[in-house]
């Protein structure tokens, strides 16, 4: 038993210089093929939810899913409509003077309408409900891991994925698209509110020109990306939420990772559908 | 190491007896840190059963095994006879188990009730008025008062949390009751009034009950048997008055040390009163 003792307590040697750089880049690759394997298996899993609720629709928790709307969703609609309408505004004043130079300042118009109804809209609404929501859902999910209250439901049979996760997908699934059409009234009546005050564009004029010359495909366009951001940001808050450990300091990182992995995430689809709805024509 | 450790083969000799708990061989490890090593531990039903074991010997470790939170690296662990890494998805030892956690681990956001409620949302098919009405009964089973189902657990003190946390873990009616350290942050005389709870409530709801704890004074005034957890395996199982003789030394300091000693006594004297 001494022996035992002897070999467990004798310490590492600290590596220093070259070798340590080289285990640290080691154990970075390793970690992120963990990652990703971990990421699969939440999937994996997610989608076996899924199937079992399509066949039997009152497993979902439906008290859940209403209520985590109304925060996710329904209390959001201030920040985002007032955001999308300063966005708007910026966008038709830097058009507005920009065009002005060329005497093409009635084109304001339609650079609003191109931007909010196709960019914008989607871009602010995800990126705030990254911050306010996916920060949430890990938040949420990692202190009631810490509390134990994750392993209490899994020993009294419910499966924190059926209790916890897929009502929050369900729940940013109903929302992002409402909200996205919030942000493209607000964003537009905060390019109005611009073009009216400094190009003296009326109302009337304004939608007119934006149903004739910008047309409602570049808002379908938008509406397009607003299911997959919802996976992103209820799937990246909750994974990450689910990947807290014991101590404070882990709650802390994974919430910041969920934020910042989700904004990530977030550009970098909409990157990709800008190349692939170029490559459409559309 | 001593006449107490457990018989390789009793498992086989104690046909007659009804094992609620059984842990065979159990190897658990987190990289190369082996935690347990051929473990093995029997419960039988109706019996107060209390593990033991310093720091970092793996007890939780073992209880997660048990209550399948870990999937063990080697051996079978069986609850009422259903092994239990593989009948996790057939579901039915659920209801038949209650565990308190060790902080309790109430759903912060519901009241005590819908706490007390949550299980038999889950397995049953009651009314909600029913299930108001069990919820209420279990709140006095474990000696809250009334109007504490309507609270929220950050509401409650830590002794009143332990219990809401009984009262959950007994919510179905359960035959087997786990509890990690129910009197770890309770003063003494909380503690106390928990144990003697947890008596009573083992007599007459004939509970089997696997605790881990720290608290010599529950393993004097409670438990039937203790299993002591060191070298990575159960080195010792028995009533906690012949623990006493054993001469392992760990076994020997933690029981004959000031603190045992006082526990032991406290006892002699309470039985004797």
């Amino acid at each position: 038993m001494a022996e035992a003792a002897a070999k467990r307590e004798a310490p590492k040697r600290e590596l220093r210089g070259w070798h340590e750089m080289t285990v640290r880049i080691g154990k970075g690759v390793v970690s992120t093929g963990y990652d990703a394997f971990d990421t699969l298996v939440f999937a994996g899993h997610l989608l076996i939810v899924l199937a079992k609720s399509v066949v039997n629709p009152l497993r979902i928790r439906w008290a859940s899913v209403f209520s985590l709307a109304e925060r996710a969703g329904l209390d959001a609609i201030p920040i985002v409509a007032v955001t999308s309408f300063f966005i708007g505004a910026v966008v038709g004043l830097l058009g507005a003077n920009m065009l002005r130079e060329f005497g093409a300042q009635v084109f304001a118009v339609e650079l609003i309408g191109v931007a909010v109804l196709r960019e914008f809209n989607i871009l602010i609404t995800a990126i705030l409900l990254a911050g306010r929501s996916a920060s949430s859902f890990a938040a949420e999910i990692g202190s009631m891991k810490m509390n134990q209250e994750v392993d209490a439901m899994k020993v009294m049979g419910v499966d924190p994925f059926e209790a916890l996760v897929f009502p929050r997908f369900m729940a940013l699934l109903v929302t992002i698209p409402l909200l996205t059409f919030v942000a493209t009234l607000a964003g537009l009546c905060g390019g109005l509110a611009v073009t009216w005050s400094v190009l003296d564009i009326g109302p009337s004029f304004f939608f007119q020109r934006i149903l004739e010359y910008v047309g409602p495909t570049h808002f379908w366009v938008g509406l397009s990306k607003a299911p997959i951001m919802a996976i992103v940001i209820a799937g990246i808050g909750c994974r990450q939420g689910m990947e807290v450990g014991g101590d404070v300091e882990s709650l802390g990182r994974r919430v910041t990772a969920a934020v910042v992995h989700a904004i990530f995430a977030i550009i970098m689809i909409d990157a990709a559908f800008a190349l692939l709805y170029m490559e459409l024509d559309i | 190491m001593t006449d107490l450790a457990p018989h390789p083969d009793a498992l086989t000799d104690a046909q007659g007896d009804d094992f609620v708990i059984e842990v065979e061989g159990l190897r658990s490890q987190f990289g190369d840190h082996v935690v347990h090593e051929d473990l093995n531990l029997n419960v039988r039903r109706g019996e107060v059963v209390a593990v033991v074991g310093g720091s970092g010997s793996g007890k939780s470790v073992l209880l997660n095994s048990i209550i399948g939170l870990k999937v063990p690296e080697g051996g079978v662990v069986k609850v009422f006879g259903q092994d239990v890494s593989r009948s996790r998805e057939a579901g039915g030892l659920e209801r038949r188990w209650g565990v308190l956690f060790q902080h309790g681990a109430l759903f912060s956001n519901l009241t005590v009730r819908e706490n007390i409620e949550a299980p038999m949302r889950e397995h049953t098919r009651l009314s909600v008025r029913e299930m108001e009405e069990l919820a209420d009964l279990k709140i006095a089973l474990v000696g809250l008062r009334p109007d504490a189902g309507a609270l929220k657990p950050s509401e409650l003190s830590g002794g009143m949390r332990k219990r809401a946390a009984l009262a959950r873990a007994l919510a179905l009616d359960p035959d087997l009751l786990f509890l990690d350290e129910p009197t770890a942050g309770l003063d003494p005389i909380g503690a106390g009034a928990f144990d003697e709870l947890i008596r009573d409530l083992s007599d007459s709801l004939h509970l089997t009950v696997f605790m881990i704890t720290h608290d010599l004074d529950s393993l004097y005034t409670i438990t039937d048997r203790v299993a002591v957890i060191a070298d990575r395996k159960v080195v010792a199982e028995a009533p906690v008055a012949k623990l006493e003789s054993s001469d392992h030394p760990w076994i020997q300091e933690y029981f004959l040390g000031p603190r045992g000693r006082a526990a032991a006594k406290a006892t002699a004297q309470g039985s004797r009163a």
